[in-house]
């Protein structure tokens, strides 16, 4: 172990009024901590710079799932054995109960949040497919109030994020009309367990009279931060589902797709693999469709 | 820049504890270090191994990466405070029947893990012991020893929690 603990101050102020002030008083100079299941990484490993942390671990604010008839509110101290865990996520929001499922081991997920895994912004974050995919927003908290983006724009770069220094994510919102959808969701590692991705893919459509209505495909590790396809989503919307449709979206996505090689796999091998995914979504739905077509 | 220590209460196995420590300090380090509770081991340092692997409010955690300030206030269990009144868990009694550990890093971690399962589902299936102890690496058993018994402790023995709740009951 390289940390020092006597290096790094730790404050706790124990509710989420007390931690929005602090920001307020100081931005940018405290980094906030939950789970640890990557900042406690890189401290023991002497690579944790900030000298400043907060605590977000235990405010009971931060940690909720509320239901209405219409909606999911996932508060972003919440932890992935709480996503779960939870009936209506596990019935209505079936991708992100999955890749929820997905978050290292038990261990980690007991302490790993939703907040967390979106503020560090890995380009492999496990539950970003899914959240691209279902189309959530985010909702986040500073002393000048709360405001809403989709979490498709929240994402800036590597690494950054829309958050400003005195900001926090409070919720995830995520809405509940996803019965009628085709949903799709799956992950390429080394390992079934533990395993970062190589490329991980999520889709959700909605076919009316034989004609794609909706579409969305959120990707993992192909590209700087989580991304939605939109060139691809594009060459599909309103289209019918053709061998011809399908090809084009292959090539877009191909065209589309800006994978890097890296330490976990290469560039082409994730753009092929992309690729494939979103063909394999596309033939389901295909199947889908045709067995539809049969009983009607 | 030096971060004064502060005093920080838990309880562990049971005990009521205060260490004075840096807020920053990893569970871990206060376990070994202060607490002098050597069964939990350090592997990886990283999350990945679940050699530190305790119990804390319930929950499964790494205790690696835990700041202690974390643990104020909380209930610990570590590989200690398995056995009863000088009774070994049924874990630890399957583990030692069936060959379950060899060089011992990665059993106090197993047995956390184990119990955590075993306390939520006390008949788990092949596939369910898989899940539970997927965190958990070992670089001597090939794991098969340890999958069964954790199979064997769910056949031959209740679990804590069932005996608890049998004992309740009368």
């Amino acid at each position: 172990m390289r940390g020092n603990a006597a290096a790094h101050e730790l404050v706790a102020p124990g509710n989420l009024a007390a931690v929005l002030d602090l920001l307020a008083h100081e931005p940018g100079k405290w980094t906030p901590i939950a789970g640890g299941t990557e900042l406690m990484v890189a401290f023991a490993a002497g690579r944790l710079t900030t000298p400043k942390l907060v605590n977000l671990w235990g405010i009971s604010e931060l940690r909720f799932i509320d239901t209405t008839a219409d909606e999911v509110v996932i508060g972003a101290g919440s932890t992935f054995l709480d996503l779960r865990r939870d009936a209506v996520i596990a019935a209505d929001l079936p991708l992100l109960a999955k890749a929820s499922s997905w978050i290292g081991s038990i261990a980690n997920q007991g302490r790993a949040t939703i907040g967390g895994n979106l503020v560090n912004g890995s380009p492999a974050a496990d539950s970003s497919p899914a959240l691209l995919a279902y189309d959530a927003e985010i909702e986040m908290v500073s002393v000048r109030g709360k405001r809403r983006v989709p979490y498709a724009e929240f994402h800036t770069g590597y690494k950054r994020n829309l958050l400003a220094p005195d900001e926090l994510i409070y919720a995830v919102h995520l809405r509940r009309h996803f019965a009628k959808h085709k949903q799709y969701l799956r992950k390429v590692g080394t390992r079934r367990a533990m395993a970062i991705s190589k490329i991980a893919l999520a889709a959700t459509a909605l076919v009316e009279d034989g004609l794609i209505r909706e579409i969305r495909i959120g990707t993992a590790s192909l590209a700087p931060f989580p991304t939605r396809l939109s060139t691809v989503e594009s060459a599909l919307l309103g289209k019918a589902l053709t061998q011809q449709a399908i090809d084009a979206a292959r090539l877009a996505l191909l065209s589309e797709a800006k994978p890097i090689d890296d330490i976990r796999s290469t560039a082409e091998y994730r753009k092929q693999v992309a690729a494939n995914l979103l063909k394999e979504f596309l033939l389901e739905l295909h199947v889908d469709l045709s067995g539809e077509g049969a009983r009607g | 820049m030096s971060t004064a220590s502060q005093t920080i209460h838990f309880s562990v196995n049971g005990e009521r504890k205060q260490v004075n420590a840096p807020p920053m300090k990893r569970l871990l380090d206060v376990l070994r270090e202060d607490l002098r509770l050597t069964g939990t081991k350090e592997g990886c340092g990283e999350g990945e191994c679940g050699s530190c692997s305790v119990r804390l409010n319930g929950e499964l955690v790494n205790s690696c990466l835990v700041p202690v300030l974390q643990a104020e206030g909380a209930v610990i269990q570590t590989v200690e405070g398995l056995e009863t009144d000088g009774r070994l868990h049924s874990l630890q009694e399957a583990f030692l029947k069936c060959g379950g550990a060899q060089c011992g890093i990665c059993t106090p971690g197993m047995l956390m893990a184990s119990a955590q399962l075993m306390d939520r589902n006390p008949r788990p299936t092949m596939a369910e012991v898989r899940e539970a102890l997927a965190g958990n690496l070992c670089r001597c058993t090939g794991y098969m020893r340890i999958f069964e018994s954790v199979l064997a402790a769910a056949v031959s023995c209740k679990s804590e929690t069932e005996l608890t709740e049998t004992r309740d009951a009368r």
